[in-house]
């Protein structure tokens, strides 16, 4: 039985606008789920359908086996969610916050103060425990959100955009928190920093206009790019065309070449000796990322036939 | 593992009453204070004379703007704090979670109906039956009140919107209704549109408990029926159509 399996799952807020369009695919296991996408591409829809948040329009879920419709009542025994746009009431405290969360789902006052307790110090914030979440800055609000999550017993956590807002290292701290959990817990998370779901995702999911573009492990997801080598020009610069391989031209004027490694190697000497700005690397799911995304802009350029380079 | 009901609504009397009443004392003050300003009015106006209506009009306005408050509280916790959607995705129920808030404004209410227990003491004389169904009245017509106020709130999709449901609400259930004054201070045509209130039903049945106006046996089994009626209904509504999941 798979953890997560959607089928043509759609979601049309309008009449005649798919927010979700056609979304399949399935996690076979625990660990984290992370999904990527730009602005507006989906992802926030799709995780308030799974959590039983809103109803989908076509299509079906399952979580652990059960109907994300049907067995709405056992489906929410098994989650917990923390919003895009939540926020800890500013009047309560972290202490007061978390246990009345945990309190919510039904947790006794002892087990809740333990579990509210014990992810504090998960989390390396229990110095904040009693400070009223008014006086907490953005990220530490972000975190105690987090925090009413994982200290529930729920074995599934929806986490849309957990680690918005939050310092390089509180977010490497988060990471390492979530990277415990994942053994025992299935984790869907939503980022726009791609070095998260690099870093911590089983399987990454890039969605892009209602649509499942891409759905693999890292590794898997680079083996759909052709080339594994990326060149990114910082510089004006007349050149030649790869031989092999594909350019993407980014909205802020960078060129991107994504090729093998040995013209990699190639075209990069060559352009250095030339005196052109540029940095060379196996891609990363940056480069994955604007591949899949961005793919028709790079057809229709290249169609063209215009000379780079 | 179980879980315990008791847990589940207490969350809500902490974080909808208990921990804000404690950190914001003022909105105590104001609860208290609210249905004082036309109880002084009327009394001052009448000469003393509709001082136990007004007592008891003050009772059911109270009731009345709990569910208006839980609708105002409720909206701002799911539109602001996306706090519904959070308790959606939980083992909590809306029935529970709904059970849980009506008992934090309760909590809310009660040093308004501490004063006003006073002042109905000494100045209102009725049997002990008298006393017992006027507190009746009061429970239907809280609960009517927090179920209409639970159902508005969770369709409510911005606070604004709920300040706008909030206005209608209580033009239309207290400020129509004649809970201050006997329903004969009408002039007719509008007589019926106060009819739209349950707490004018809710109001015959108390100022004939206090004594000051009398009606038919058959009009108060009327009243007693159409506030029984409409708050099982609205109770039915707000556990079977509230927009706890969206569409
Ligand atoms: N309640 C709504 N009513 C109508 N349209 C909506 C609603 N919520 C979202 N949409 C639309 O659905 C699409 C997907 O939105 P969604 O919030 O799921 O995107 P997202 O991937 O989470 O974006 P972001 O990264 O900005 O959070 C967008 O076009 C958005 O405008
Ligand atoms: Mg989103």
């Amino acid at each position: 039985m798979d953890m997560l399996t959607c089928k043509g799952l759609s979601k049309e807020y309008d009449k005649g606008k798919r927010a979700l369009d056609g979304v399949s695919f399935s996690i076979p296991a625990k660990g984290v789920f992370a999904l990527i996408g730009r602005n507006g591409a989906g992802k926030t829809t799709l995780v308030r359908i799974l959590a039983t948040q809103l109803l989908p329009t076509g299509g079906y879920a399952t979580l652990a086996g059960l109907d994300v419709v049907k067995d709405t009542g056992s489906v929410r025994e098994l989650i917990a969610c923390v919003p895009q746009e939540a926020h800890a009431m500013p009047w309560l405290t972290p202490r007061q916050f978390i246990t009345s969360y945990l309190y919510w789902r039904g947790m006794g006052r002892d087990e809740a103060a333990r579990s509210f307790m014990a992810t504090m110090r998960k989390l390396r914030i229990e110095k904040y425990a009693d400070t009223t979440n008014r006086k907490l800055s953005g990220g530490l609000k972000r975190k105690v959100l987090v925090a009413a999550v994982i200290a529930s017993r729920a074995r599934i956590l929806f986490l849309d955009e957990p680690t918005t807002g939050l310092d390089p290292i509180s977010r490497t701290e988060l990471w390492e928190t979530l990277r415990m959990l994942k053994k025992d817990h299935f984790i869907f998370l939503t980022t726009h920093y791609l070095e998260e779901a690099e870093n911590l995702a089983d399987n990454i999911g890039i969605l892009n206009d209602g649509r499942l573009m891409a759905l693999g492990t890292l590794d898997e997801l680079r083996a759909r790019v052709k080339y594994p080598y990326s060149i990114k020009v910082f510089s004006e610069a007349k050149a030649e065309k790869p031989r092999q391989g594909s350019m993407i031209v980014g909205e802020d004027g960078v060129r991107q070449i994504l090729t093998t490694e040995r013209e990699a190697n190639r075209l990069s000497t060559k352009l250095i000796k030339r005196g052109v700005r540029l940095s060379m690397n196996p891609i990363t799911l940056e480069d994955i990322f604007y591949y899949i995304v961005k793919k028709p802009i790079e057809n229709e350029v290249y169609d063209n036939g215009e000379e780079y380079w | 593992m179980g879980k315990s009901i008791g847990s589940q609504i207490i969350a809500s009397v902490f974080v909808n009453s208990l921990y804000m009443m404690a950190n914001y004392p003022l909105v105590l003050v104001s609860t208290v204070l609210a249905p004082f300003s036309l109880l002084i009015a009327i009394t001052f106006v009448s000469h003393g004379t509709l001082l136990p209506i007004a007592i008891g009009g003050a009772f059911i306005l109270s009731m009345i703007g709990a569910g208006t408050g839980m609708q105002q509280d409720l909206s701002h916790f799911k539109n602001d704090f996306k706090l519904q959607d959070m308790v959606v995705s939980s083992p909590t129920s809306a029935a529970i979670y709904f059970l849980g808030m009506s008992v934090s404004e309760l909590v809310y209410t009660i040093p308004v109906i501490i004063v006003l227990g006073i002042l109905a003491f000494f100045y209102v004389h009725a049997s002990l039956l008298g006393f017992a169904e006027l507190a009746a009245v009061l429970i239907i017509l809280f609960a009517f009140s927090c179920a209409l106020g639970f159902v508005l709130s969770t369709f409510s999709s911005d606070v604004v919107e709920s300040w706008a449901y909030a206005g209608i609400v209580s033009t239309v259930l207290s400020a129509l209704p004649p809970v201050y004054y006997p329903i004969t201070y009408i002039p007719m045509p509008f007589q019926y549109l106060a009819y739209l209130s349950p707490a004018t039903y809710g109001a015959e049945i108390m100022q004939s408990i206090t004594g000051v106006v009398s009606f038919s046996g058959g009009m108060l089994a009327v009243d007693w029926v159409v506030i029984i009626g409409v708050t099982l209904a609205m109770l039915a509504i707000a556990v079977k159509r509230s927009r706890w999941r969206e569409k």
